[in-house]
Protein backbone atom coordinates (compact mmCIF):
# COMPACT_ATOMS: atom_id res chain seq x y z
CA UNK A 1 0.00 0.00 0.00
CA UNK A 2 1.08 3.07 -1.19
CA UNK A 3 0.93 5.34 2.16
CA UNK A 4 1.01 9.26 2.13
CA UNK A 5 2.91 10.02 5.35
CA UNK A 6 2.58 14.19 5.07
CA UNK A 7 -0.64 14.87 7.21
CA UNK A 8 1.09 13.01 10.19
CA UNK A 9 4.33 14.82 9.76
CA UNK A 10 2.41 18.00 8.97
CA UNK A 11 0.35 17.11 12.51
CA UNK A 12 3.54 16.83 14.48
CA UNK A 13 4.81 19.92 13.02
CA UNK A 14 1.65 21.66 13.90
CA UNK A 15 1.41 20.22 17.26
CA UNK A 16 4.92 20.76 18.03
CA UNK A 17 4.95 24.76 17.03
CA UNK A 18 1.35 24.76 18.52
CA UNK A 19 2.62 23.49 21.77
CA UNK A 20 5.35 25.88 22.01
CA UNK A 21 3.82 28.75 21.69
CA UNK A 22 0.84 27.58 24.32
CA UNK A 23 3.48 27.08 26.76
CA UNK A 24 5.15 30.25 26.45
CA UNK A 25 1.98 32.40 26.30
CA UNK A 26 0.00 29.94 29.04
CA UNK A 27 2.72 29.64 30.98
CA UNK A 28 2.51 33.72 31.44
CA UNK A 29 -1.31 33.32 32.11
CA UNK A 30 -1.23 31.07 34.51
CA UNK A 31 1.17 32.69 36.31
CA UNK A 32 -0.53 36.03 36.11
CA UNK A 33 -4.02 34.13 37.26
CA UNK A 34 -1.94 32.26 40.15
CA UNK A 35 -0.66 35.02 41.64
CA UNK A 36 -1.61 38.30 40.80
CA UNK A 37 -4.59 40.41 41.64
CA UNK A 38 -5.72 42.75 38.54
CA UNK A 39 -9.25 44.10 37.12
CA UNK A 40 -10.56 41.92 34.61
CA UNK A 41 -9.11 38.75 36.31
CA UNK A 42 -12.30 37.19 35.95
CA UNK A 43 -12.80 37.80 32.73
CA UNK A 44 -9.46 36.79 31.55
CA UNK A 45 -10.14 33.47 33.49
CA UNK A 46 -13.80 33.01 31.79
CA UNK A 47 -11.76 33.40 28.63
CA UNK A 48 -9.22 31.45 29.03
CA UNK A 49 -11.95 28.58 30.37
CA UNK A 50 -14.04 29.34 27.04
CA UNK A 51 -12.69 26.80 24.37
CA UNK A 52 -13.30 24.26 26.65
CA UNK A 53 -16.95 23.96 26.78
CA UNK A 54 -17.32 25.49 23.23
CA UNK A 55 -18.05 23.27 20.10
CA UNK A 56 -15.40 22.94 17.99
CA UNK A 57 -17.00 24.69 15.01
CA UNK A 58 -18.38 27.64 17.03
CA UNK A 59 -14.62 28.01 17.42
CA UNK A 60 -13.21 27.74 13.98
CA UNK A 61 -16.11 30.32 13.33
CA UNK A 62 -14.69 32.50 15.44
CA UNK A 63 -10.82 31.74 14.62
CA UNK A 64 -12.69 32.75 10.86
CA UNK A 65 -14.32 35.97 11.44
CA UNK A 66 -10.76 36.84 13.87
CA UNK A 67 -8.31 36.23 12.09
CA UNK A 68 -9.86 35.62 7.73
CA UNK A 69 -8.90 38.25 5.28
CA UNK A 70 -11.15 40.90 6.13
CA UNK A 71 -10.53 41.39 9.55
CA UNK A 72 -7.95 43.60 10.79
CA UNK A 73 -6.00 41.09 12.86
CA UNK A 74 -5.98 39.38 9.24
CA UNK A 75 -5.25 42.31 7.01
CA UNK A 76 -1.81 42.56 9.69
CA UNK A 77 -0.81 39.17 8.91
CA UNK A 78 -1.18 39.00 5.25
CA UNK A 79 0.82 42.48 5.64
CA UNK A 80 3.36 40.97 7.62
CA UNK A 81 3.92 37.85 5.97
CA UNK A 82 2.75 38.19 2.50
CA UNK A 83 0.11 36.16 2.55
CA UNK A 84 -3.32 35.26 4.01
CA UNK A 85 -3.41 32.75 7.22
CA UNK A 86 -6.90 30.97 6.43
CA UNK A 87 -6.12 27.63 4.86
CA UNK A 88 -3.03 27.70 5.39
CA UNK A 89 -0.82 25.52 7.71
CA UNK A 90 -0.06 28.38 9.81
CA UNK A 91 -4.05 28.53 10.06
CA UNK A 92 -3.87 25.12 11.32
CA UNK A 93 -1.13 25.93 14.23
CA UNK A 94 -3.81 28.47 15.40
CA UNK A 95 -6.38 26.01 15.45
CA UNK A 96 -4.15 23.79 17.82
CA UNK A 97 -3.07 26.23 19.53
CA UNK A 98 -6.75 27.20 20.47
CA UNK A 99 -7.40 23.56 21.08
CA UNK A 100 -5.02 22.72 23.52
CA UNK A 101 -3.90 26.29 25.16
CA UNK A 102 -6.92 26.32 27.61
CA UNK A 103 -6.16 23.01 28.86
CA UNK A 104 -2.45 23.58 29.73
CA UNK A 105 -3.22 26.89 31.36
CA UNK A 106 -5.53 25.23 34.13
CA UNK A 107 -3.51 22.61 34.46
CA UNK A 108 0.06 24.95 35.03
CA UNK A 109 -2.25 27.09 37.06
CA UNK A 110 -3.18 24.55 39.49
CA UNK A 111 0.70 23.21 39.64
CA UNK A 112 1.63 26.90 40.38
CA UNK A 113 -0.95 27.17 43.36
CA UNK A 114 0.04 24.07 44.66
CA UNK A 115 3.45 25.24 45.37
CA UNK A 116 3.60 25.82 49.34
CA UNK A 117 3.50 29.68 49.27
CA UNK A 118 6.07 29.38 52.75
CA UNK A 119 8.68 28.94 49.99
CA UNK A 120 7.83 32.19 47.77
CA UNK A 121 7.87 34.39 51.29
CA UNK A 122 10.90 32.81 52.71
CA UNK A 123 12.10 33.91 49.14
CA UNK A 124 10.56 37.39 49.13
CA UNK A 125 11.91 38.16 52.47
CA UNK A 126 15.42 36.81 51.35
CA UNK A 127 15.41 39.87 48.61
CA UNK A 128 14.40 37.97 45.87
CA UNK A 129 12.31 40.04 42.71
CA UNK A 130 9.29 38.02 41.67
CA UNK A 131 11.15 37.32 38.52
CA UNK A 132 14.15 35.56 40.24
CA UNK A 133 11.78 33.62 42.80
CA UNK A 134 9.28 32.39 39.42
CA UNK A 135 12.26 30.71 37.88
CA UNK A 136 14.50 29.56 41.12
CA UNK A 137 11.85 28.64 43.28
CA UNK A 138 8.01 28.47 42.12
CA UNK A 139 8.88 26.78 38.35
CA UNK A 140 11.12 24.15 39.49
CA UNK A 141 9.15 23.09 42.56
CA UNK A 142 6.32 22.71 39.90
CA UNK A 143 7.93 22.09 37.37
CA UNK A 144 6.55 18.10 36.87
CA UNK A 145 3.06 18.93 36.43
CA UNK A 146 3.64 21.67 34.27
CA UNK A 147 5.86 19.19 31.86
CA UNK A 148 3.07 17.02 32.38
CA UNK A 149 0.55 19.44 31.05
CA UNK A 150 2.36 20.68 27.96
CA UNK A 151 2.85 17.01 26.90
CA UNK A 152 -1.13 16.70 27.30
CA UNK A 153 -1.16 19.90 25.10
CA UNK A 154 0.84 18.61 22.27
CA UNK A 155 -1.03 15.29 22.49
CA UNK A 156 -4.99 17.53 22.17
CA UNK A 157 -3.06 19.73 19.52
CA UNK A 158 -2.43 16.55 17.53
CA UNK A 159 -6.28 15.63 17.77
CA UNK A 160 -7.66 18.65 16.61
CA UNK A 161 -10.49 18.23 14.06
CA UNK A 162 -13.31 21.00 14.42
CA UNK A 163 -11.50 23.80 14.36
CA UNK A 164 -8.56 22.56 11.76
CA UNK A 165 -11.18 21.86 9.48
CA UNK A 166 -12.98 25.50 9.62
CA UNK A 167 -10.16 27.48 9.61
CA UNK A 168 -6.96 25.63 7.79
CA UNK A 169 -9.73 23.71 5.41
CA UNK A 170 -8.47 20.33 3.94
CA UNK A 171 -6.13 20.55 1.56
CA UNK A 172 -4.55 17.41 0.53
CA UNK A 173 -0.65 17.85 0.73
CA UNK A 174 -0.60 21.69 2.42
CA UNK A 175 -3.03 21.80 5.31
CA UNK A 176 -4.38 17.97 5.65
CA UNK A 177 -3.93 16.86 9.45
CA UNK A 178 -3.71 13.31 10.29
CA UNK A 179 -7.36 14.10 12.11
CA UNK A 180 -8.41 15.38 9.03
CA UNK A 181 -7.45 12.69 6.41
CA UNK A 182 -8.41 10.50 8.65
CA UNK A 183 -12.01 11.67 8.33
CA UNK A 184 -10.81 11.87 4.11
CA UNK A 185 -10.24 8.03 4.26
CA UNK A 186 -13.15 6.79 5.93
CA UNK A 187 -15.36 9.04 3.46
CA UNK A 188 -13.70 7.84 0.45
CA UNK A 189 -13.82 4.57 1.69
CA UNK A 190 -10.24 3.86 1.89
CA UNK A 191 -10.26 2.12 5.29
CA UNK A 192 -7.15 0.29 5.39
CA UNK A 193 -5.47 4.02 5.35
CA UNK A 194 -8.02 5.33 7.85
CA UNK A 195 -6.98 1.96 10.04
CA UNK A 196 -2.90 2.90 10.04
CA UNK A 197 -3.52 6.35 10.83
CA UNK A 198 -5.85 5.57 13.64
CA UNK A 199 -3.03 3.42 15.02
CA UNK A 200 -0.54 5.42 14.95
CA UNK A 201 -2.16 8.34 16.31
CA UNK A 202 -3.53 6.35 18.86
CA UNK A 203 0.38 5.42 19.59
CA UNK A 204 1.42 8.43 19.88
CA UNK A 205 -1.22 9.29 22.04
CA UNK A 206 -0.72 6.65 24.32
CA UNK A 207 2.73 7.08 24.53
CA UNK A 208 2.00 10.46 25.32
CA UNK A 209 -0.14 9.50 28.05
CA UNK A 210 2.62 7.41 29.75
CA UNK A 211 5.30 9.91 29.59
CA UNK A 212 2.62 12.85 31.27
CA UNK A 213 2.13 9.95 34.08
CA UNK A 214 5.49 9.37 34.95
CA UNK A 215 5.72 13.23 35.34
CA UNK A 216 3.16 13.63 37.54
CA UNK A 217 3.57 10.14 39.74
CA UNK A 218 7.30 10.99 40.59
CA UNK A 219 6.51 14.11 42.00
CA UNK A 220 3.87 12.64 44.11
CA UNK A 221 6.74 9.75 45.30
CA UNK A 222 9.54 12.45 45.88
CA UNK B 1 14.45 48.67 66.92
CA UNK B 2 10.96 48.07 65.54
CA UNK B 3 8.20 50.79 66.39
CA UNK B 4 4.66 49.50 65.46
CA UNK B 5 1.08 50.57 65.60
CA UNK B 6 -0.55 48.05 63.08
CA UNK B 7 -4.77 48.33 62.77
CA UNK B 8 -6.59 45.89 60.41
CA UNK B 9 -9.94 44.29 60.32
CA UNK B 10 -11.37 41.53 58.69
CA UNK B 11 -14.98 41.63 57.86
CA UNK B 12 -17.45 39.34 58.90
CA UNK B 13 -18.13 37.09 56.06
CA UNK B 14 -20.74 33.54 56.25
CA UNK B 15 -18.21 30.90 58.17
CA UNK B 16 -16.12 32.96 59.42
CA UNK B 17 -16.62 35.86 62.65
CA UNK B 18 -14.96 39.35 61.35
CA UNK B 19 -11.36 39.84 63.12
CA UNK B 20 -9.48 43.01 64.28
CA UNK B 21 -6.00 43.27 65.08
CA UNK B 22 -5.01 46.74 66.74
CA UNK B 23 -1.91 47.17 68.36
CA UNK B 24 1.06 49.27 68.87
CA UNK B 25 4.36 47.96 70.68
CA UNK B 26 8.19 48.50 69.91
CA UNK B 27 10.54 45.75 70.09
CA UNK B 28 14.21 46.53 71.06
CA UNK B 29 17.31 44.43 69.78
CA UNK B 30 16.82 41.36 71.99
CA UNK B 31 14.09 38.62 71.85
CA UNK B 32 10.33 39.97 71.86
CA UNK B 33 7.57 37.32 72.38
CA UNK B 34 4.11 37.67 70.98
CA UNK B 35 2.46 35.12 73.22
CA UNK B 36 -1.29 34.45 73.19
CA UNK B 37 -3.85 31.76 71.90
CA UNK B 38 -4.62 30.67 68.30
CA UNK B 39 -6.75 33.46 66.37
CA UNK B 40 -5.58 36.21 68.66
CA UNK B 41 -3.10 38.11 65.80
CA UNK B 42 0.11 36.96 66.78
CA UNK B 43 1.29 35.32 63.24
CA UNK B 44 -0.94 38.45 61.42
CA UNK B 45 0.92 40.64 63.34
CA UNK B 46 4.34 38.92 62.16
CA UNK B 47 3.02 39.52 58.41
CA UNK B 48 2.43 43.24 58.90
CA UNK B 49 6.17 43.41 59.80
CA UNK B 50 7.20 41.25 57.15
CA UNK B 51 5.21 42.94 54.43
CA UNK B 52 2.97 39.88 53.49
CA UNK B 53 -0.28 41.76 54.99
CA UNK B 54 -0.51 45.42 54.68
CA UNK B 55 -2.49 47.04 57.58
CA UNK B 56 -5.52 49.53 57.06
CA UNK B 57 -3.42 52.02 58.96
CA UNK B 58 -1.20 52.52 61.05
CA UNK B 59 3.21 52.64 61.01
CA UNK B 60 6.07 50.45 61.10
CA UNK B 61 9.50 51.88 61.97
CA UNK B 62 12.67 50.12 61.58
CA UNK B 63 15.36 52.09 63.31
CA UNK B 64 14.54 55.06 61.45
CA UNK B 65 13.53 53.42 57.92
CA UNK B 66 9.87 53.94 57.13
CA UNK B 67 8.25 50.23 56.62
CA UNK B 68 4.58 51.11 55.98
CA UNK B 69 2.68 54.28 56.81
CA UNK B 70 -0.80 54.18 56.60
CA UNK B 71 -0.81 58.05 56.14
CA UNK B 72 1.43 58.38 53.22
CA UNK B 73 0.81 55.12 51.71
CA UNK B 74 4.36 53.51 52.16
CA UNK B 75 4.02 49.91 51.90
CA UNK B 76 7.34 48.97 50.99
CA UNK B 77 7.70 44.84 49.71
CA UNK B 78 8.96 42.22 51.51
CA UNK B 79 11.87 42.23 49.53
CA UNK B 80 12.99 45.26 50.83
CA UNK B 81 12.34 45.51 54.28
CA UNK B 82 16.12 43.93 55.25
CA UNK B 83 13.67 41.49 57.37
CA UNK B 84 14.52 37.76 57.95
CA UNK B 85 11.58 35.59 58.60
CA UNK B 86 12.05 31.71 60.02
CA UNK B 87 8.95 29.53 59.01
CA UNK B 88 7.00 27.21 61.05
CA UNK B 89 7.64 24.57 58.03
CA UNK B 90 11.11 26.09 58.01
CA UNK B 91 10.33 26.71 54.05
CA UNK B 92 13.66 25.58 52.78
CA UNK B 93 13.53 25.24 49.29
CA UNK B 94 13.35 21.41 48.92
CA UNK B 95 15.01 21.17 45.58
CA UNK B 96 18.25 22.95 46.70
CA UNK B 97 21.14 21.78 48.68
CA UNK B 98 21.52 23.99 52.41
CA UNK B 99 24.77 25.10 50.47
CA UNK B 100 22.17 26.79 47.57
CA UNK B 101 19.92 28.01 50.18
CA UNK B 102 22.22 30.25 52.16
CA UNK B 103 23.27 31.42 48.38
CA UNK B 104 20.18 31.78 47.09
CA UNK B 105 20.15 34.33 50.39
CA UNK B 106 23.47 35.82 49.69
CA UNK B 107 23.17 36.63 46.00
CA UNK B 108 23.67 40.37 46.12
CA UNK B 109 26.21 40.25 47.31
CA UNK B 110 29.96 39.57 45.33
CA UNK B 111 31.00 36.22 44.26
CA UNK B 112 34.03 36.46 46.54
CA UNK B 113 32.37 37.26 50.00
CA UNK B 114 28.87 35.34 49.48
CA UNK B 115 31.14 32.53 49.44
CA UNK B 116 32.96 33.30 52.17
CA UNK B 117 30.09 34.45 54.43
CA UNK B 118 28.12 31.33 53.00
CA UNK B 119 30.88 29.47 54.60
CA UNK B 120 31.48 31.29 57.67
CA UNK B 121 27.23 30.68 58.93
CA UNK B 122 27.41 26.84 57.74
CA UNK B 123 30.23 26.50 60.12
CA UNK B 124 28.36 28.90 63.16
CA UNK B 125 25.63 27.22 62.79
CA UNK B 126 27.40 23.49 63.01
CA UNK B 127 26.17 22.92 58.88
CA UNK B 128 29.10 22.09 57.25
CA UNK B 129 29.30 18.35 56.73
CA UNK B 130 25.50 17.98 55.58
CA UNK B 131 26.55 21.99 53.22
CA UNK B 132 25.61 19.01 50.15
CA UNK B 133 22.36 17.58 51.41
CA UNK B 134 18.97 18.53 50.24
CA UNK B 135 16.40 19.53 53.55
CA UNK B 136 14.89 16.13 53.23
CA UNK B 137 18.16 14.29 53.88
CA UNK B 138 19.24 16.05 56.87
CA UNK B 139 17.99 15.56 60.70
CA UNK B 140 14.87 18.43 62.18
CA UNK B 141 17.75 20.13 63.97
CA UNK B 142 19.81 20.56 61.28
CA UNK B 143 17.26 21.89 58.97
CA UNK B 144 16.08 24.52 61.49
CA UNK B 145 19.63 25.75 62.63
CA UNK B 146 19.91 26.10 58.35
CA UNK B 147 16.64 28.05 58.26
CA UNK B 148 18.18 30.63 61.11
CA UNK B 149 21.13 30.89 59.04
CA UNK B 150 19.14 31.68 55.54
CA UNK B 151 17.63 34.32 57.31
CA UNK B 152 20.54 35.71 58.80
CA UNK B 153 22.95 35.92 55.84
CA UNK B 154 21.57 38.74 54.23
CA UNK B 155 22.54 40.84 57.62
CA UNK B 156 18.46 41.75 58.48
CA UNK B 157 17.71 44.38 60.70
CA UNK B 158 15.28 42.55 62.34
CA UNK B 159 14.25 38.46 62.84
CA UNK B 160 10.86 36.94 63.17
CA UNK B 161 10.32 33.47 64.06
CA UNK B 162 6.83 31.92 63.67
CA UNK B 163 6.38 29.16 66.25
CA UNK B 164 9.55 27.53 64.93
CA UNK B 165 9.46 24.79 68.35
CA UNK B 166 6.10 23.65 67.60
CA UNK B 167 5.56 19.99 67.16
CA UNK B 168 9.53 19.29 67.89
CA UNK B 169 10.76 17.16 70.77
CA UNK B 170 12.81 18.35 74.11
CA UNK B 171 16.36 17.33 73.02
CA UNK B 172 15.40 19.83 69.30
CA UNK B 173 13.80 22.21 71.38
CA UNK B 174 16.48 22.53 73.54
CA UNK B 175 19.00 22.87 70.41
CA UNK B 176 16.13 25.76 69.55
CA UNK B 177 16.63 27.84 72.41
CA UNK B 178 20.30 27.25 71.89
CA UNK B 179 20.22 28.48 68.53
CA UNK B 180 18.16 31.60 69.13
CA UNK B 181 20.00 32.41 72.25
CA UNK B 182 23.16 32.14 70.11
CA UNK B 183 21.83 34.77 67.47
CA UNK B 184 20.56 36.85 70.68
CA UNK B 185 24.50 37.60 71.40
CA UNK B 186 26.01 37.87 68.24
CA UNK B 187 23.98 39.95 66.24
CA UNK B 188 22.43 42.80 67.89
CA UNK B 189 19.15 42.83 66.02
CA UNK B 190 15.19 42.49 67.80
CA UNK B 191 13.68 39.31 67.19
CA UNK B 192 10.15 39.00 67.58
CA UNK B 193 8.94 35.29 67.96
CA UNK B 194 5.50 34.00 67.90
CA UNK B 195 4.66 31.30 70.59
CA UNK B 196 1.88 29.64 72.68
CA UNK B 197 4.52 28.08 75.26
CA UNK B 198 4.78 29.71 78.36
CA UNK B 199 8.02 28.07 79.27
CA UNK B 200 9.38 29.16 75.75
CA UNK B 201 8.96 32.98 77.07
CA UNK B 202 10.80 32.66 79.84
CA UNK B 203 13.75 30.50 78.16
CA UNK B 204 14.26 33.67 75.63
CA UNK B 205 12.18 36.28 76.28
CA UNK B 206 13.56 39.64 77.20
CA UNK B 207 10.37 41.38 76.82
CA UNK B 208 6.66 39.54 76.45
CA UNK B 209 3.80 40.90 74.78
CA UNK B 210 0.08 38.97 75.53
CA UNK B 211 -2.23 39.57 72.70
CA UNK B 212 -5.44 38.53 72.75
CA UNK B 213 -8.50 38.86 70.52
CA UNK B 214 -6.42 41.36 68.29
CA UNK B 215 -5.58 43.61 71.10
CA UNK B 216 -2.25 43.72 73.70
CA UNK B 217 -3.52 42.48 77.05
CA UNK B 218 -0.35 43.13 78.83
CA UNK B 219 3.04 43.57 77.99
CA UNK B 220 6.30 42.81 80.31
CA UNK B 221 9.04 40.53 81.40
CA UNK B 222 7.88 37.29 81.42
CA UNK B 223 8.21 37.15 85.03
CA UNK B 224 6.56 40.42 86.12
CA UNK B 225 3.39 39.48 83.69
CA UNK B 226 3.56 35.55 85.62
CA UNK B 227 3.73 37.52 88.92
CA UNK B 228 1.11 39.98 88.57
CA UNK B 229 -1.59 39.09 85.31
CA UNK B 230 -3.26 42.47 84.77
CA UNK B 231 -6.75 41.07 84.25
CA UNK B 232 -8.96 37.88 84.56
CA UNK B 233 -7.92 37.18 80.87
CA UNK B 234 -4.34 37.05 80.97
CA UNK B 235 -4.33 35.29 84.00
CA UNK B 236 -6.91 32.18 82.26
CA UNK B 237 -4.52 32.39 79.11
CA UNK B 238 -1.18 31.58 81.38
CA UNK B 239 -3.07 29.34 83.37
CA UNK B 240 -2.28 27.94 87.10
CA UNK B 241 -4.09 31.22 88.62
CA UNK B 242 -7.54 30.29 90.72
CA UNK B 243 -9.67 33.70 90.67
CA UNK B 244 -12.20 34.27 93.76
CA UNK B 245 -14.14 37.37 94.31
CA UNK B 246 -14.14 38.87 97.72
CA UNK B 247 -15.05 42.10 99.86
CA UNK B 248 -12.56 44.08 101.21
CA UNK B 249 -13.16 44.44 105.38
CA UNK B 250 -10.18 46.50 106.18
CA UNK B 251 -7.19 48.44 104.73
CA UNK B 252 -4.07 49.01 106.33
CA UNK B 253 -1.27 50.87 104.04
CA UNK B 254 1.01 51.41 106.96
CA UNK B 255 1.28 47.65 107.93
CA UNK B 256 0.74 46.72 104.59
CA UNK B 257 -2.35 44.35 105.15
CA UNK B 258 -6.06 43.76 104.61
CA UNK B 259 -8.92 41.46 105.76
CA UNK B 260 -11.06 40.05 102.94
CA UNK B 261 -13.99 38.02 103.00
CA UNK B 262 -14.78 35.61 100.53
CA UNK B 263 -17.90 35.47 98.52
CA UNK B 264 -17.89 31.97 97.37
CA UNK B 265 -20.35 30.45 98.49
CA UNK B 266 -19.21 27.23 98.96
CA UNK B 267 -15.98 28.74 101.11
CA UNK B 268 -18.68 29.44 103.81
CA UNK B 269 -17.66 33.46 103.63
CA UNK B 270 -14.40 32.98 104.82
CA UNK B 271 -11.67 35.71 105.81
CA UNK B 272 -8.57 35.91 104.87
CA UNK B 273 -5.35 37.88 105.44
CA UNK B 274 -3.90 39.87 102.46
CA UNK B 275 -1.39 42.61 101.55
CA UNK B 276 -2.77 46.44 101.57
CA UNK B 277 -4.76 46.95 98.09
CA UNK B 278 -3.75 50.72 96.27
CA UNK B 279 -6.35 52.01 94.25
CA UNK B 280 -9.08 50.03 96.59
CA UNK B 281 -11.64 51.07 99.33
CA UNK B 282 -13.45 49.42 102.51
CA UNK B 283 -16.31 47.70 101.09
CA UNK B 284 -15.13 47.47 97.41
CA UNK B 285 -15.85 44.13 95.73
CA UNK B 286 -12.81 42.75 93.95
CA UNK B 287 -11.39 39.48 92.48
CA UNK B 288 -8.97 38.08 94.15
CA UNK B 289 -5.94 36.44 91.72
CA UNK B 290 -4.13 33.76 93.51
CA UNK B 291 -1.30 32.02 92.15
CA UNK B 292 -1.94 27.99 92.44
CA UNK B 293 2.21 27.83 93.12
CA UNK B 294 1.96 29.60 96.39
CA UNK B 295 -1.13 27.62 97.85
CA UNK B 296 -0.50 25.02 99.86
CA UNK B 297 -2.94 22.20 100.99
CA UNK B 298 -2.98 19.43 102.74
CA UNK B 299 -5.61 16.89 104.62
CA UNK B 300 -7.93 18.61 106.83
CA UNK B 301 -7.28 17.46 110.41
CA UNK B 302 -9.66 19.62 113.58
CA UNK B 303 -9.60 23.60 112.79
CA UNK B 304 -8.36 26.01 110.60
CA UNK B 305 -6.00 28.21 111.12
CA UNK B 306 -5.12 31.89 109.84
CA UNK B 307 -5.45 32.07 106.02
CA UNK B 308 -6.63 28.53 105.70
CA UNK B 309 -10.40 27.43 104.05
CA UNK B 310 -12.04 24.53 104.20
CA UNK B 311 -12.20 22.95 100.61
CA UNK B 312 -13.39 19.76 98.95
CA UNK B 313 -11.20 17.45 96.45
CA UNK B 314 -13.11 17.80 93.01
CA UNK B 315 -10.13 15.81 91.13
CA UNK B 316 -6.53 14.55 91.43
CA UNK B 317 -4.48 15.15 88.06
CA UNK B 318 -0.63 13.59 87.90
CA UNK B 319 2.61 15.70 86.95
CA UNK B 320 5.74 15.50 86.01
CA UNK B 321 7.23 16.43 89.06
CA UNK B 322 4.32 16.03 91.79
CA UNK B 323 0.71 15.81 91.99
CA UNK B 324 -2.43 18.38 91.01
CA UNK B 325 -5.30 18.41 93.76
CA UNK B 326 -8.19 20.63 92.74
CA UNK B 327 -10.88 21.63 94.92
CA UNK B 328 -14.14 23.83 93.98
CA UNK B 329 -14.28 27.03 94.06
CA UNK B 330 -11.63 27.04 91.19
CA UNK B 331 -8.89 26.42 94.22
CA UNK B 332 -6.03 24.08 93.44
CA UNK B 333 -2.84 23.15 94.97
CA UNK B 334 0.30 21.07 94.02
CA UNK B 335 1.24 18.09 95.81
CA UNK B 336 4.99 16.87 96.47
CA UNK B 337 5.36 13.22 95.25
CA UNK B 338 5.94 11.97 98.83
CA UNK B 339 2.50 12.56 100.34
CA UNK B 340 0.38 11.75 97.14
CA UNK B 341 -0.41 8.27 97.79
CA UNK B 342 -1.43 9.02 101.59
CA UNK B 343 -3.19 11.69 100.49
CA UNK B 344 -5.04 11.50 96.91
CA UNK B 345 -8.02 9.79 98.75
CA UNK B 346 -8.69 12.22 101.21
CA UNK B 347 -12.36 14.36 100.54
CA UNK B 348 -11.52 17.31 103.24
CA UNK B 349 -8.80 19.06 102.61
CA UNK B 350 -7.72 22.97 103.70
CA UNK B 351 -5.91 25.43 101.78
CA UNK B 352 -3.43 27.76 103.31
CA UNK B 353 -3.57 31.28 101.08
CA UNK B 354 0.19 32.94 102.30
CA UNK B 355 -1.16 36.95 102.26
CA UNK B 356 2.03 37.30 99.54
CA UNK B 357 0.24 35.24 97.54
CA UNK B 358 -2.99 37.59 97.02
CA UNK B 359 -3.68 39.92 94.72
CA UNK B 360 -6.55 42.05 93.55
CA UNK B 361 -7.35 42.39 89.70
Amino acid sequence: MDVDWFPLWLSLRVAALSTLLAAGLGLWIAYLLANRAFPGKEALDAAVSLPLVLPPTVLGYYLLVLLGRTSPLGAVYEWLFGGPLVFTWQAAVAAAFLHSAPLLVKSSRAALESVDHSYERAARCLGAPEWKLFWRVTFPLARRPIFAAVALAFARSLGDFGVTIMIAGNIPGRTQTVAVAIYDAVEAGNGALARLLVLVVSAVAILILWLANRLTGRQARS
Amino acid sequence: MIEARIKKTFAASPGSAGFTLDIAFTAQAGVTVLFGPSGAGKTLTLDALAGFLAPDEGRILLDDQILFDGATRVNLPPQRRNCGYVFQNYALFPHMTLRQNLEFAAERRPPLERHRRVNEMLEKFALTGVASRRPGEVSGGQQQRCSIARALIGAPRMLLLDEPSRGLDAPLRAGFYQAVRQVREEFALPIVLVTHDLEECFELGGRMLVLREGRLAQQGSPREITVAPASAEVAQLLGGYSLLDAEILALDPGRNTSRLRLLEATLGAAEIAGPYLPGHFRGDRVQLCLRQDALRGQPRQGGLGVNQVAVQLIEWSERPRGSMARFNAGLAAEVSLANAEAWRHLKDWLIEIPAEAVRAL
